[in-house]
């Protein structure tokens, strides 16, 4: 007899003779089920996976780089603890950069705000109410020296959440490093840069699909020749969770999205391994602590199996799935908000125990308002305690060999490929999304999991179990309302004390570039250095690309 | 605006809030709703477009760009989109109405999302009672845009002067349009989406079907490539649709489907007050059941029953309709 | 025949955080309600364009990104000066507890934050409409 049978055999025998009198007596409770809406099994042995050690799991540092990118992982060094700040006006989020620094953070995060995201300058009167209110509030040039006032660009490494306009900004982000006497090749950083999740889930989008692509795959080429060390995109698949799909189509749609850019990168004549090697991505860590795990687990091996069979990568850092991590935002509560602290310190565990490179913590009063220092201090230390005191880091993807572990991360593999296939079939992540396909998968996921908390059959402590009466949080953060004013008189000095003969014929040529299929990029940079606006060059590039209409689907 | 007359005068004068509310009225029927429509009513004022074809055909798009060239033809236009209600709740989502949110600030420009209401055949029921109050409003383009569900779409064109078919490739619509006679709803054919390839062969297989049905007609409707995305085709579009429209101002079937029009709201009317006054008369309601029972157990049968209602109604008619 | 309730859901500013707006829209539809939904970025001014020429009852607003002082009350604004004071206007989103005193002065009637119940929304809307008849 297998070892499989005589399990098998047993496992009978248990239900028979211990579990089912048990259950006469004792029901389970309802309602046991992972973030796809599939019941979670009693109990996981050998008979749930199939186990290939060398196949599935192997070692880390090597394909498929299920229990990490890294032979050594955080018994070198930990992730990089980089909180993502930045609020009102430059000035603010600078001091909050030192501050952050000081605490030992080791990484930059760069907020900005939804009209430098978007690409509107602080006097357009869209931007009314906007301005440096989820982040900080870039016009020109001038505001991000004074962003980077006093932080050396050849130590720091910086990430800027920037989708959009993120030729623009980090255009700008190139020419402080140059005034400060930092080349290109010496900076260290990664832009967002990932536009379709922006159509799917966060909504800062400006032009079409099309050209919004053709900036993408101008970026990739432009750093792969001039600053080396920037990652030049981070797929991301936290906005999408946050939107509300399951982990297995965060997973899904995030992979989808990146064979996307590199297929648009492989059109244009790139070489996958010239480009490859500088993709991050960035995922979600939610509640349900070992279904995280699992996903992290599954994207990794997945991403390896894409690169090697589907684009031919020879380099293994072409394979390696690198990512960033957030703690699941729209899992705080603004009721009894200290609960949260307690829910970051598990999805930190998650991600931890998942190999992420690098983590921001979100801060227990983030569902009410911007965080202060102190809960910001806070969630720094959770990151800080799991390092240094939970002992999770001393050996590498220590949950591997679970059962539950390697069946979940099977199940999310299986799951993910299959939405990747009919992605495919239907010719892709954009024509899915124009489509509306992806968006009506994840609303359906969000409105069964809302559902499921009005029903009471989902629990969220503090929500809809164990309320009680509780004064109005105090000292929360406030974004000064004169900021916008104060930021338009800004923008107006600058015009008017700029060559602006000079920021004319650049825009002129831009837009002329533009109706072409050269490389923005340089003329973007040309643009930025004599303090042409964000605005005034997003608007260059919405005259000839056109804006992107939302699809909706409800 | 609580008295009807009040929002009637309104609504002539042109007042959007005004036509808004009659709106509201006719839709949600009752005697309001009638009182409104005996101070507007108004047939043939208008020229209605209906905007048919599947769901993703792109149809509120396609109006969205028909609004800015229909503005050189007419003073001020009016868009009708329906969407279905949920059978089950009678709740409904309206979401035609983002593609053609630019023209909302535009005073010349009207545009009002309408449930289906349980309605079937691809339109609200008030859609014809809405069409009046935004004619009387003076609208002098209307647009249906129907809710686009298959082969149920054939209420629209009794209500519009001219009916444009959206089709557009990979929705199955060749084998759907040859297979319901959906061809004959359409004085205009729209293959939209021609900047994807299969589209020549949709709108080959859609001339061929044309051809055939139309031999040996004066009429033969056009067929029209357009693109919503790249903004092509539209002018062609709008041009043909005026020429359809010239064609039955010309030729009296406009005058015709006039008369068809007055003649179903006058055969509406009279049923609704029939039923009206057979609810109130019969006492149906309430007696039903009973008669159902008596039929039942063999007391009695459907004729007998007739026969007896024959009978005991002596009343004076003339009081009551 | 009983009237329906019609209620435009809508994101003013530059907000693209949809999540709740299109869970709220969902939500009161399956509540027998007609919702109108306008997708995000919407201006004070279209959004009550757009109430006025739909008739509705109520216009729910829904904004994460902390503009809501700003834009919530040009909402109501825009509805007054267009005669439209009737219509109801209330809001949801991260509001923090301090603004809700200002939102209320200013003519939004109800502000829901993160965690409300549906229910309680259905509520308020029935219960506003019984006042309104």
């Amino acid at each position: 007899m297998s070892n499989k049978e005589s399990i098998k055999k047993e496992a009978e025998k248990w239900e028979k003779e211990t579990l089912t009198p048990f259950l006469a007596k004792a029901p389970e409770r309802e309602n046991l089920k992972d973030s796809s809406g599939e019941d979670v099994n009693r109990l996981y042995t050998p008979l749930d996976y199939e186990e290939n050690y060398n196949e599935k799991l192997n070692f880390p540092g090597q394909f498929p780089f299920t229990r990490g990118v890294y032979p050594t992982m955080y018994r070198g060094r930990f992730w990089t603890m980089r909180q993502y700040a930045g609020f009102g006006t430059a000035e603010e989020s600078n001091e909050r950069y030192k501050y952050l620094l000081k605490q030992g953070q080791t990484g930059l995060s760069v907020a900005f705000d939804l009209p430098t995201q978007i690409g509107y300058d602080s006097d357009d009167p869209v931007s009314e109410g906007e301005v440096g209110k989820v982040g900080v509030a870039i016009d020109t040039l001038d505001d991000m020296e004074i962003l980077f006032k006093d932080i050396p660009l050849d130590k720091v490494s910086t990430s800027m959440t920037i989708n959009a306009t993120a030729s623009v900004l980090l255009a700008m982000y190139i020419a402080v490093a140059e005034k400060q006497g930092v080349t290109a090749d010496k900076i260290r950083g990664t832009i967002q840069n990932d536009i379709l999740k922006e159509y799917i889930a966060r909504g800062t989008y400006v032009f079409p699909p099309k050209p919004s692509m053709r900036l993408i795959t101008n970026i990739f080429e432009f750093c792969s020749q001039n600053v080396p060390k920037w990652n030049t995109i981070s797929i991301s698949g936290y906005h999408i969770r946050e939107a509300g799909s399951s982990a297995a189509q965060e997973v899904a749609f995030t992979l989808a999205d990146g064979i996307e850019y590199c297929k648009a990168a492989v059109d244009t004549g790139l070489d996958i391994d010239v480009f490859a090697g500088r993709l991050s991505f960035f995922f979600n860590a939610h509640n349900d602590l070992l279904e995280e795990v699992a996903k992290f687990r599954a994207a990794r091996r997945m991403w390896a199996k894409i690169m090697k069979e589907k684009f031919g990568a020879k380099k293994a850092k072409s394979m390696m799935l690198r990512f960033h991590t957030q703690t699941a935002g729209s899992t705080l509560t603004a009721q009894q908000p200290d609960n949260n602290i307690v829910r970051v310190a598990i999805q930190t565990l998650a991600a931890v125990l998942g190999g992420t490179q690098s983590l921001h913590t979100n801060s227990r009063d983030e569902a009410l308002a911007l965080p202060t220092e102190d809960s910001v201090r806070i969630a720094l230390r959770t990151q800080q305690i799991v390092a240094y005191e939970s002992g999770v880091t001393k050996t590498i993807d220590p949950l591997a060999g679970s059962y539950y572990i390697e069946a979940l991360t099977d199940k999310i593999e299986k799951e993910a490929f299959e939405y990747i296939d009919k992605i495919e079939k239907m010719g892709g992540m954009v024509a899915a999304i124009e489509g509306g396909f992806v968006q009506k998968e994840i609303q359906d996921s969000a409105y069964k999991y809302q559902m499921e908390i009005e029903k009471g059959d989902r629990i969220i402590v503090g929500v809809n179990k164990f309320q009680m009466e509780e004064p109005p949080v105090e000292g929360l953060l406030k974004v000064d309302m004169s900021i916008q004013n104060k930021q338009v008189e800004k923008l107006k000095k600058i015009k008017e004390s700029r060559d602006n003969v000079k920021v004319k014929s650049v825009l002129k040529k831009l837009e002329e570039e533009a109706k072409g299929n050269t490389n923005l990029m340089p003329t973007i940079l040309e643009a930025v250095k004599v303090y042409a606006s964000i605005g005034e060059i997003t608007n260059t590039l919405r005259g000839v690309f056109g804006e992107y209409k939302e699809h909706i689907v409800l | 605006m609580k008295k009807i007359s009040e929002i009637s005068e309104k609504i002539i004068q042109g007042d959007i809030r005004a036509i808004a509310r009659g709106i509201s009225l006719v839709e949600n029927g009752g005697e309001e709703g009638e009182e409104l429509l005996k101070n507007l009513y108004v047939e043939g004022r208008s020229y209605i477009l209906g905007i048919t074809g599947p769901p993703g055909a792109g149809k509120s798009s396609l109006i969205n760009l028909l609004i800015d060239k229909f503005k050189e033809h007419f003073n001020k236009v009016a868009v009708l989109a329906i969407d279905p209600s949920s059978p089950f709740t009678g709740g409904a989502i309206l979401g035609d109405r983002i593609r053609m949110q630019t023209h909302t600030g535009d005073p010349n420009v009207y545009i009002r999302s309408m449930a289906s209401r349980g309605h079937l055949g691809g339109i609200a029921g008030a859609t014809k009672d809405a069409i009046k109050v935004v004619s009387a409003g003076g609208y002098d383009l209307v647009i249906v845009e129907t809710v686009g569900v298959g082969q149920s779409e054939i209420d629209v064109v009794k209500l519009a002067d001219t009916t444009v078919l959206v089709l557009v490739p990979g929705l199955g619509d060749e084998i759907q349009a040859m297979k319901s006679g959906i061809m004959e709803i359409g004085d205009l054919f729209v293959i939209n989406k021609s900047d994807k390839p299969e589209s020549e062969k949709l709108a080959t297989t859609v001339r061929w079907i044309v051809d055939e049905h139309y031999k040996d007609s004066e009429y033969k409707p056009p067929i029209i490539p357009t693109s919503v995305y790249k903004n092509e085709g539209i002018g062609d579009a709008v041009r043909d649709i005026i020429k359809h429209k010239e064609y039955i101002y010309r030729t009296g079937i406009h005058t015709n489907k006039i008369k068809l029009r007055i003649k179903d709201d006058i055969n509406s009317l009279l049923e609704r007050k029939l039923n009206d006054f057979i609810q109130k008369h019969i006492k149906y309601p309430e007696k039903i059941e009973k008669w159902v029972e008596q039929v039942y157990r063999g007391e009695s049968t459907p004729f007998e029953i007739i026969k007896s209602i024959h009978e005991n109604l002596i009343i004076d008619v003339k009081e009551e309709i | 025949m009983k009237k329906k309730i019609r209620i435009l859901i809508a994101k003013p500013g530059l907000d693209g955080h949809d999540r709740g707006a299109k869970f709220i829209a969902r939500a009161l539809r399956d509540a027998g309600m007609e919702v109108i939904y306008t997708g995000i970025r919407q201006t004070p001014e279209s959004i009550a364009d757009t109430a006025i020429q739909e008739d509705v009852d109520f216009v729910g607003l829904s904004l994460l990104s902390g503009a809501h002082n700003v834009l919530f009350p040009k909402v109501v604004e825009e509805l007054r000066e267009k005669g439209a004071e009737d219509i109801v206007v209330f809001g949801g989103g991260v509001i923090p507890e301090d603004d809700i005193p200002f939102l209320k002065k200013k003519g939004v009637q109800a502000v829901f934050t993160p965690g409300t119940s549906i229910k309680d929304v259905v509520d308020f809307i029935n219960k506003k409409m019984n006042e309104k008849n």
